[in-house]
């Protein structure tokens, strides 16, 4: 299998993204995938948290680039699932100590041993941006239903493009139906036609996801999770399944949509 | 009270809803957002611009303007070509 380098990017901060990275190459990990994540935000690491796997890094990516360590003494392997490996970023540089092309030769080197490389991308339009789109051959782009990161996102997918990345897929994140129902929240559509852009998926708002974070345990683990299940449906996506997008915000609905829809369908 | 709620919603449609507003602040934002090109843009643009109309007419090249203006909800490029002359038909 070809292995493919993804750059998940949003340009506003807060809206998911390493919570997106952490799941997603849980996901793909879950469905026997070799995956690695790479956490591009040096100076302001998460991933590593995120995953549960803080106590186990030793060097992280400058010390790669800056040949302290070989690329495998730094990779941290999942203590959960065979083939899930994280590439910590730097805590105490800055975003500056590697460059787009030092990194473009990091993820060609991890094609070597790897089907999907996953890379977490900073906030900002700045050199970590520049450095996290560099070796990528596909990008998702995470967005919430507020005009803030909307915004930011039609920066992003512009850079994107400039990039050379104009196959950018969007997933909107911490979508509250009960608010869109009542008109206080865009809806999946009204984003769609602001940014014209492929949906790769739609993640309800979910209290799990915090529990899960709390925990260092991805929410794809917990079966019960609607955010996890969504999760787990994109990654799928990814691997090239064509996975039907559930109802208006892929929760599962309930007796009382399910029936309504029946009618709509009938009518 | 719910029913009073259902009416109110019922006659209150021409009150926007605060998506309804978000989008449209969106769509307006973001219009101007997509104009603000850079300088090197336009001037690259204005090059190739000179090149086509070229082969047609006479022009001030040094006189020619061209800007994105933002009108309350488009964008329009903006040309100002002064022309000194046609080519004859050949």
């Amino acid at each position: 299998m070809k292995s493919r380098v993804i750059v998940i990017t949003s340009g506003k901060g807060g809206v998911g993204k390493t919570t997106t990275t952490a799941n997603l190459g849980t996901a793909l990990a879950m469905m026997d995938k070799k995956v690695v994540m790479i956490d591009t935000d040096i100076g302001l690491r998460n991933l590593d948290v995120v995953m549960g796997l803080e106590n186990r890094i030793v060097f992280d990516i400058v010390d790669v680039v800056n040949g302290n360590c070989k690329l495998k003494q730094a990779l941290i392997k999942d203590k959960r699932f065979d083939g899930l490996y994280l590439l910590p970023a730097a805590q105490t540089k800055d975003k500056t100590a590697v460059s787009p092309h030092q990194m473009k030769n990091l993820t060609n080197e991890l094609r070597k041993d790897f089907d999907y490389i996953l890379v977490d991308c900073p906030a900002g339009i700045e050199q970590g941006f520049k450095n996290a789109v560099a070796g990528a051959d596909n990008a998702i782009v995470v967005a919430t239903p507020e005009i803030s990161s909307v915004r930011d996102a039609d920066r992003i997918i512009g850079m994107l493009e400039a990039s050379g990345l104009n196959n950018a897929r969007l997933i909107i994140n911490r979508l509250r139906s009960k608010m869109v129902k009542r008109g206080d929240m865009m809806d999946i559509n009204d984003i769609l036609d602001i940014l014209s852009i492929e949906l790769l998926g739609v993640v309800p708002e979910d209290e799990s996801i915090v529990v899960s974070t709390n925990r260092g345990e991805p929410a794809v683990m917990e079966t019960a999770s609607r955010a996890g299940g969504a999760y787990r449906r994109i990654a799928r996506r990814i691997t090239g399944e064509k996975v039907p997008m559930l109802s208006v915000d892929e929760e599962n609905v309930n007796f009382v949509d399910r029936f309504r829809r029946i009618l709509k369908l009938a009518r | 009270m719910a029913l009073l709620d259902i009416i109110t919603r019922f006659f209150a449609k021409d009150n926007a809803s605060s998506k309804d507003v978000a989008r449209e602040r969106l769509r307006l934002v973001l219009v101007h957002d997509r104009a603000s090109v850079s300088p090197e843009f336009l001037n690259r643009l204005k090059e190739d611009l000179i090149k086509v109309i070229r082969e047609y007419l006479e022009i001030d090249e040094e006189a020619l303007s061209v800007d994105l203006e933002n009108e309350e909800d488009s964008i329009a490029l903006v040309a100002n070509i002064p022309v000194k002359g046609f080519k004859r038909a050949g």
